[in-house]
């Protein structure tokens, strides 16, 4: 037998080279996948649509003076963010079934950096995300929803959206990465998202609510990222509120796509 | 400079109580075919994740292509082609979508990725079945596709975890075709194998492992010569011609003493040197006038390599045969 010689190099650990195109590959994967599955976009096509017509008919005479239609101006900017909240359980659940796969130890094995299967997941849903906010502002228009601003804040309002519901999937993903079934992701996630999305001023002003509550209401990042898109879409100041939304938008990277990551890492 | 392609030393690794590998030695030295054999939970896809870089050995060393697996795992990455068990594509993408997003995730253009992607499709004969999703390949399409998969960047060294299994024999040969024709072209292969046939046909060394240890490594030939060359089977049409036919073996084939085995269904298995035992044999049943149903000559079975190497029988590979049965 050949002598084997195994020296001990002292090379620091190589890290892949990190290159944005392999994102753009895995994403156009995953973009592929969700055509080819159009009953994976319920939830940002019915829903939002469901849920905009429940809250404006059932609710809105009732919370806003007897003017439902008032009460969809308020809402629907409301309406963005609980929706972009829920859609973002999917990426959770799909990338739990999907990591147990065979093409993600295939992934594992190519020179690519650790983190791009999950970064091009998230980065395709930037179509789920922009069906949300096309569908629920054009049956908002449908049922009375008028925007109050110019094309260019509009567009203000969709990035800002797009920006939050990108930042928001990775605690999804960190939670489909944590959690063993991918049945359990769903039930997690309404844990978070159901505070988020009550406890803030996307249904109602939080003028009635308890101090506690309020306090809660004030520092929610759904609360500033509604208001954010209220100013936008409505007309008002914007400023503090933009500010706010993206500064929770980088709290939520920081924290939740290293938890991503590790809990990736360890599945494997 | 190492001539070795892969090397590695002491290798453990455990995951919770379970001992997956308890120290394991493997090399193979460029443009050869290491096959490693053993039953079911031996150890064998662990250690190929180890050197593949899917996962991190407790202790040891490990070398692919001449790069440490930890400290430089993405050059070993650049060197290394992973098939089998666990390595596979995506069942909802196309062939061809498949193959090209892997020449794309290898920095390939678009259209170089697409070329490579056409060449390899025509290679394994999937050029019409290119265009399919691979959820609706059958076995043996789905394993071509998963090799083709781990051949598109044209890598160095190869892991094939268990080609062939399930695959029918027809299938099985033109794997083998393949898996020779890589080496011929320069590449070397580590393949993971249940089976000594597949072993002896394709290997150049070949390493058994059985409970997370090496016990024995060997070229085919010498693995053969320990494990006492190839075996005789023959059943009577007559049981009641078994003791003669007892009489005709013992007197010709027994290799090192070693005694005819009878199996349950009244067949006669003994140990011969090699293959010029047969024509010996004929004569002497057609002298003696014993009309036979079944007389072939075959290598040990896995679980036979197993018994002889250790003296115990392995139950992995037991049940395995039994399932097989």
């Amino acid at each position: 037998m050949t002598a084997m010689t195994l020296t001990t190099t002292a090379v620091a650990p190589a890290r892949s080279r990190f290159n944005p195109k392999h994102a753009l590959v895995l994403a156009k994967r995953n973009v592929i996948k969700s055509m080819r599955t159009p009953e994976q976009f319920m939830d940002v096509t019915l829903q939002p649509i469901i849920f905009l017509g429940l809250f404006t008919y059932i609710f809105g005479g009732a919370l806003a003076g007897g003017s439902q239609h008032s009460y969809l101006e308020f809402l629907l900017p409301g309406m963005l963010g609980q929706t972009i909240a829920m859609s973002s359980i999917a990426i959770g659940q799909n990338l739990h079934a999907d990591i147990d796969k065979g093409v993600f130890d295939r992934f594992r094995s190519l020179p690519i950096a650790r983190a791009m299967p999950l970064i091009g997941a998230v980065m395709a849903e930037f179509i789920r995300y922009t069906l949300v906010f096309v569908v629920t502002v054009g049956f908002g228009y449908v049922i009375g929803f008028r925007i109050g601003t110019d094309p260019l804040k509009v567009l203000g309002a969709f990035a800002l959206c797009i920006a939050f519901a990108l930042a928001f999937a990775w605690v999804s993903v960190f939670v489909g990465m944590t959690v063993r079934s991918a049945g359990a992701v769903q039930g997690i996630m309404f844990l978070f998202i159901f505070p988020l999305s009550f406890g803030s001023n996307v249904f109602v002003q939080p003028k009635t609510m308890p101090g506690w509550l309020q306090a809660f209401v004030n520092v929610n990042p759904m609360s500033h990222m509604v208001s954010a898109v209220r100013g936008l879409m409505l007309g008002g100041p914007v400023g503090t509120q933009v500010l706010w939304t993206l500064a929770w938008c980088a709290g939520l990277l920081v924290v939740f796509f290293p938890l991503a990551l590790r809990g990736y890492i360890r599945r494997a | 400079m190492t001539d070795l392609a892969i090397e590695a030393i002491g290798l453990t690794k455990s995951f919770g109580e379970t001992k997956a590998l308890t120290g394991v030695d493997l090399s193979a030295r460029k443009g050869t075919v290491l096959g490693v054999l053993g039953p079911n939970g031996a150890g064998k896809t662990t250690a190929v994740r180890i050197l593949a870089t899917l996962l991190r050995a407790d202790s040891g060393k490990a070398r692919v292509n001449g790069y440490d697996v930890r400290a430089q795992a993405d050059k070993v990455r650049q060197s290394i082609g992973l098939t089998g068990q666990f390595a596979s594509v995506d069942d909802d993408l196309t062939g061809m979508e498949n193959l090209v997003m892997i020449g794309q995730l290898l920095d390939l253009t678009a259209k170089a990725a697409k070329a490579r992607a056409a060449e390899l499709l025509e290679w394994f004969d999937l050029t019409e079945a290119g265009r399919k999703r691979a959820k609706n390949y059958s076995g043996g399409m789905r394993r071509r596709l998963d090799l083709a998969a781990s051949l598109v960047g044209r890598p160095p060294v190869i892991f094939l975890d268990e080609p062939t299994t399930g695959l029918d024999p027809a299938k099985r040969e033109d794997m083998w075709d393949v898996v020779r024709s890589l080496v011929s072209d320069g590449s070397t292969v580590l393949l993971t194998t249940q089976y000594l046939e597949e072993a002896d046909a394709l290997a150049d060394e070949i390493t058994v492992i059985d409970h997370g240890a090496v016990i024995a490594h060997d070229t085919p030939h010498g693995l053969k010569r320990v494990v006492g060359g190839q075996r005789l089977t023959v059943h009577p049409i007559d049981p009641a011609r078994y003791d003669d036919l007892m009489a005709v073996l013992s007197g010709i084939t027994a290799v090192d003493g070693h005694a005819p085995e009878t199996n349950g269904r009244g067949s006669v298995t003994v140990r011969v040197a090699g293959d010029d035992v047969l024509p010996d044999v004929v004569a002497k049943l057609r002298a003696a006038s014993i009309a036979v149903d079944e007389l072939s000559l075959h290598l040990p079975s896995l679980d036979e390599v197993f018994f002889t190497l250790t003296g115990t029988r392995s139950h992995d590979s037991l049940a395995f045969q039994e399932v097989s049965a």
